[in-house]
């Protein structure tokens, strides 16, 4: 696809790019039925392109431009006086030339610009934990020291993995599986801290839990139920997390409680748009992210192609 | 002297038992008994109504009634206890205890901290000015001491307040009860929920059913305003006649 766009660009620019090269043999009016071809043949081949590898494609492009600049070569003539072999040969030189220039440019734009923008950004919006639990946890877990030394040991060291994980390098694809567990541990220091007002229930495919998604991806979000559907109720509620497979999408699914009063708490907005940004990294436009209130819950809907880990 | 009696109030089941385990670490040196739990605000003003509480340890996020809100409430009674406000990150309650240097406690606390702010407490309620100060936000519910015991309306049920000699009269569809505060300080709070028609009057913005033209009994303007299920037809003084009807428009 981005071959294909460099090429049609390129071939754009190659106009005044050969203007400058060679004003005595080609002027506009015979370069444009070469750029014309070019960009229809290039146009019609770009679902094939993008299925070939760089190199391969880079060939396609070059021998498209060849061919339209040799068979547009004939039509030159026609205002020409002399035409000769010698004239073609410059003119594939030139296009030749102008399309490796470009294609070397956007190589090194590419290069240069995309990945290491989206690496930093990935970076940059690495998942965090709100304060808020953290701190209620530990002392959660101090309360449980004196009384109940056992299970305050697991408190600990679910509270060590998590943060392990918010902390660990998170730019590549996690298997849901993992996801899930990390998941598990978190609701289990919730359930310490909150007891039966948070009731949890899993609808999980295990079809999809070698499914690749972003690491991070649930945690935040059941973090969010929890703080804006479980917290500022009075009575329990239930979050509800779903996993499965959409042809060959996988789909997840959380719902919380919905309490109106509490949407001008900021930070749900902030965690949905770094998710929807991560995935956005992730899987460009293959993948969505929808909210909703549907009666008295609050759904969010997460939709992305379905990868499973070899 | 006797025992300070305190309640903890927390949303937080291991929070309440933390703040036990703190207080017994504390009772050699602070003797104290403890007056009860309570799971949120509401049962907290229960509790407190009881009568002697002397001091509340309260957790500032709570469901419902936030600790802040549970303070105000409990003013209303004869005898409000004192109130220790604490919490796990709430950056801007700590900021707003900064600036009003009332103090508060941060989860986990320490017992030596506990300890100094039972010390420093000294039998001294935060003023109801300071807490508007603590917490701008409206509070959810109006509050009345009703035989020794704190009563709750929910903002939301109300239609109407009216200023009184000394009082403000507010007036639902079931009752009527009496707040001891200005109007124009409640048209303040309540910005987004009541809308002035009068010198003496605010009305619930989402009961406003219409506006007849016709003479009421003061009939200045000559307009009044219809409430939601409310008979009484409320006159519109000329001089928030103008405000009101680009409020209709809107």
């Amino acid at each position: 696809m981005v071959n294909a766009l460099a090429a049609l660009v390129a071939l754009s620019r190659s106009q005044s790019f050969d203007g400058f090269g060679d004003r005595l043999a080609t002027i506009a009016s015979s370069l444009e039925p070469v750029l014309l071809a070019a960009v229809v043949v290039l146009y019609g081949l770009a679902p094939v392109l993008a299925r070939l590898a760089y190199g391969r494609a880079l060939g396609v492009i070059f021998l498209t431009v060849l061919v339209c600049t040799a068979a547009a070569y004939p039509l030159q003539t026609l205002f020409e006086s002399v035409p000769d072999r010698q004239g073609l040969a410059w003119n594939l030189g030139y296009a030749a030339a102008a399309t490796a220039f470009l294609a070397w440019y956007f190589h090194l734009r590419a290069r240069a610009f995309s990945p290491a923008l989206a690496e930093a950004r990935l970076q940059a919006l690495q998942a965090r934990i709100r304060p808020h639990f953290l701190f209620n946890s530990l002392n959660a877990v101090l309360s449980l020291i004196r009384s109940d030394p056992k299970r305050a040991e697991a408190a600990i060291e679910d509270l060590a993995e998590l943060f392990r994980t918010v902390m660990s390098d998170n730019r590549r694809l996690t298997l849901l599986r993992d996801e899930v567990s990390l998941c598990r541990q978190y609701l289990n220091l919730e359930q310490l801290r909150l007891g039966e007002r948070l009731q949890v229930e899993w609808r999980l495919d295990p079809a999809v839990e070698p499914a690749l998604v972003p690491p991070m991806l649930l945690q935040p979000l059941v973090e969010n139920a929890i703080y804006h559907g479980i917290e500022p109720g009075v009575a329990p509620g239930v979050v509800q997390i779903e996993a499965g497979r959409e042809g060959d999408r996988l789909r997840l699914r959380l719902s919380n409680p919905y309490h109106p009063e509490h949407q001008h708490r900021q930070g749900n907005r902030m965690a949905l748009a770094n998710i929807r940004e991560r995935l956005q990294l992730h899987f460009d436009v293959e993948a969505r992210l929808d909210t909703r209130v549907a009666g008295s819950r609050y759904e969010i809907d997460i939709l992305m192609p379905c990868r499973l880990a070899a | 002297m006797n025992p300070t009696r305190i309640a903890i109030i927390d949303d937080e089941q291991p929070a309440r038992a933390r703040m036990r385990e703190l207080l017994g670490d504390c009772a050699s040196e602070f003797p104290h008994v403890i007056a009860g739990e309570a799971a949120n605000g509401f049962d907290g003003l229960q509790l407190v109504s009881e009568g002697g509480t002397d001091l509340a340890l309260v957790d500032i996020h709570m469901p419902g009634m936030s600790g802040i809100e549970f303070a105000r409430h409990a003013l209303v009674l004869e005898r409000p206890p004192v109130v220790i406000f604490v919490t796990a990150h709430d950056q801007y309650a700590v900021q707003a205890f900064e600036v009003n240097a009332v103090d508060y406690l941060l989860k986990p606390v320490r017992a030596a901290r506990l300890l100094a702010a039972l010390k420093k407490s000294g039998g001294a309620q935060l003023p109801r000015e300071v807490l508007e100060r603590i917490d701008p936000n409206p509070r959810h519910y109006f509050s009345v001491a009703e035989r020794g015991r704190v009563t709750l309306v929910p903002v939301a049920e109300v239609l109407f307040l009216k200023a009184e000699l000394k009082y403000v009269t507010v007036r639902t569809r079931a009752r009527e009860f009496l707040l001891e505060e200005s109007l124009s300080q409640l048209e303040g709070e309540f910005a987004d929920v009541f809308v002035r028609i009068h010198r003496n009057c605010l009305v619930a913005r989402k009961l406003i059913r219409s506006v007849e033209r016709g003479s009421s009994e003061e009939g200045e303007a000559g307009w009044s305003v219809l409430l939601e299920g409310w008979e009484e037809k409320l006159p519109v003084s000329r001089r928030q006649w103008p405000s009101l009807k680009e409020l209709l428009k809107a």
